[in-house]
């Protein structure tokens, strides 16, 4: 077996090689099939990789906790809401929890109205408690936290994402320099590290208040919607904290047996896990558009080969003469036509990964590409199955051709 | 036919009762109607005839290339009419050396790649087919040319390619069809010069022609005509 496999890869070369710009030209269906798929792969591979790094140092132990009306109590103009009692339940009420922060936005909207001098950016505004740099680990690039006296006092002062800062066009880094919010002014203490983006969205345009202050600026007269993020002290202990926390809110809200949860627990295991299933659906979608047309490639395979028995008629017929059997005449056709989709399959995988890095790199913000293994052994395998399936029929031809008529070919 | 059972009188080749038949439309042609030919061993024949005699079906079916539809052929003591494919592949590989008259050198392959392409079906290993090669073009005289493609030789360098393709594998019989018939005069005397030497050898020779100063060169002239065996005469070979 091996002998054979070695004999016919030794004369698929030979044949290939003879006839080296058509080969390519066969093959160019296959290459461009294979080349998009991984291109495609290696920039959605790309983004997951960082995004789960993202998330990692977002803290796997991190947990958000929000309000969720379903969308039939919403129309009723019934919205569920996490209040500060509920906040003080989970922080006095469920054990195994280190940090915990409120994250309060303004009712109204996420965004706000920022601006500094001429320039107005709209912008996330909102108000944190305390704990907020050990919960989500993020610090201070430049400047200072908030500190206790901010909070119990009210001051009108704020932490600024870098991107924000710039889109304020900030002289310096910004700090010391007083912004306008909504109608108040505040006072620039600190700015944030750079986060980078995802999806090309940036992760670095906010404008963060005490929570006090927060509070000081929306007023009195509108309830107001928490979230609370709160980090785990022992990832082991993740779902019992989870379930504790649901208990709770359950308790404080007087939810009967039987109804909803009016509020959403998520870990940021699952939000990876949401994430990558996106990932996973885009890649599936990707990668099937592309099989189409690693399908035509292999119909452009089949053709090609059907002439090239044609063309080799006679010269079937000579290895006939010479003691070729059947099965000798149909490897060699078929190894021909595997080893055309298998070269035209790596091929594809270096244009590809050429093509994603390239795109990485000229895209403003994108992660740099990652082709997986499995991509390319399942592409290759696939190009080589495409082989087989669209090759198996010229060769059948080739081997069935009788040796007199082959002979006789002109 | 005298069953002697004597190794020396064994023939090679023995036809009995050979019948090819075609169906073409509607017409029924028998190519060969009743053939009986036996060849012994060292044997240098010429089979002659005019065109539509049935010579070409004859040595088809001698190369093993086709099947008699009735009778009997026996090559070498065995019996392959009743062969399946794969037997006939395996006797045209070991018992049989097809020289053409259009060469049937593979194009894209060199001398020496041409005359080692048969023993790829022997599953021998390069080194050694390489070797039974260089051996095989030495002994037709082209020792020096063995990486040359087809198209960079003569008409006569090519035949003695497809000679030495046909020697490689030590074949019972050598069956050539029209071997002189692409080659100028000179070549001709070339290219017989070497089958002569190749009796002289002890090779079983079979040429079937239609020249009469080809057929000279053998001992023994099979006419065929209308299918039939008309003449089968041993003769004075003219050198």
């Amino acid at each position: 077996m091996m002998f054979v496999l070695s004999e016919g890869l030794r004369s698929a070369f030979a044949a290939i090689r003879a006839h080296g710009f058509r080969s390519f030209l066969t093959a160019l269906g296959i290459i461009i099939g294979v080349a998009a798929v991984i291109a495609v792969v290696s920039i959605v591979q790309g983004l997951s990789h960082t995004i789960n790094a993202q998330f990692q140092g977002l803290g796997s132990n991190a947990i958000t906790v929000r309000s969720y009306t379903p969308l039939q109590q919403q129309l009723r103009g019934r919205m569920a809401q996490l209040s500060e009692s509920d906040l003080r339940a989970i922080r006095h009420r469920v054990d195994g929890i280190s940090h915990v922060t409120p994250i309060l936005f303004d009712p109204a909207g996420q965004r706000g109205q920022v601006s500094f001098g001429a320039k107005t950016h709209f912008t996330q505004v909102f108000g944190i408690g305390p704990s907020y740099m050990e919960v989500t680990q993020a610090f201070p690039q430049q400047g200072r936290f908030f500190a206790r006296s901010d909070e119990e006092r009210r001051r009108l002062v704020c932490l600024i994402g870098p991107e924000a800062a710039k889109n304020l066009e900030l002289p310096g880094s910004g700090l010391g320099e007083f912004i306008r919010i909504g109608s108040d002014w505040c006072r620039i203490v600190g700015v944030m590290e750079e986060r980078g983006e995802i999806f090309g969205f940036s992760q670095d345009d906010y404008v963060l208040l005490p929570y006090s202050t927060m509070q000081r600026l929306i007023g009195n007269t509108r309830p107001y919607d928490l979230q609370v993020q709160l980090k785990v002290d022992d990832l082991e202990r993740m779902e019992e904290v989870e379930a504790r926390i649901r208990r709770t809110l359950r308790q404080e809200h007087e939810l009967k047996a039987g109804v909803p949860d009016d509020f959403r627990v998520q870990t940021s295991a699952q939000l990876t896990e949401s994430f990558n299933s996106i990932i996973n659906t885009i890649t599936a979608v990707a990668a099937g558009i592309v099989g189409i047309s690693l399908l035509v490639g292999g119909i452009g395979i089949m053709n090609i080969m059907l002439v090239s028995v044609t063309e080799r008629t006679r010269e079937i017929g000579i290895l006939k003469a010479l003691g070729a059997r059947r099965s000798d005449i149909l490897l060699q056709f078929l190894i021909e036509a595997v080893l055309l989709c298998v070269l035209g399959g790596l091929i594809g995988v270096a244009l590809g990964y050429g093509a994603g890095a390239l795109l990485a790199l000229v895209l403003p913000g994108f992660p740099p590409a990652h082709v997986p293994l499995w991509a390319i052994v399942l592409s290759v395998g696939f190009s080589a199955a495409v082989g087989i399936v669209f090759g198996i029929l010229p060769a059948a031809k080739a081997a069935q051709l009788d040796p007199i008529d082959a002979l006789r070919y002109e | 036919m005298a069953a002697l059972p004597n190794d020396a009188v064994q023939p090679v080749i023995a036809l009995r009762e050979l019948r090819r038949e075609y169906r073409m439309g509607e017409q029924l042609v028998r190519a060969l109607d009743g053939v009986d030919i036996a060849i012994g061993r060292n044997e240098y024949v010429a089979v002659v005839g005019a065109s539509g005699s049935g010579k070409s079906t004859l040595m088809n079916i001698i190369g093993c290339l086709d099947k008699p539809s009735a009778g009997t052929y026996t090559l070498n003591g065995r019996e392959v009419a009743r062969m399946n494919d794969n037997e006939l592949a395996t006797v045209r590989n070991r018992e049989i050396g097809f020289i053409f008259q259009s060469f049937n050198l593979l194009p894209r392959a060199n001398a020496l790649q041409n005359v080692m392409q048969p023993l790829v079906y022997r599953r021998l290993p390069l080194s050694k087919r390489r070797q039974l090669a260089t051996e095989a073009l030495q002994r037709v005289g082209l020792g020096e040319r063995m990486d040359h493609l087809p198209n960079q030789l003569s008409g006569g360098q090519r035949q003695r390619v497809a000679v030495a393709r046909a020697l490689v594998g030590h074949p019972a019989i050598l069956l050539a069809d029209e071997p002189t018939g692409n080659l100028d005069s000179a070549t001709t005397k070339e290219v017989m010069a070497l089958f002569d030497q190749l009796h002289g050898e002890g090779q079983t020779i079979i040429i079937v022609t239609h020249e009469p100063d080809i057929a000279a060169h053998c001992h023994r002239t099979i006419r065929l005509s209308d299918g039939r065996v008309s003449s089968d005469v041993r003769q004075e070979p003219r050198r």
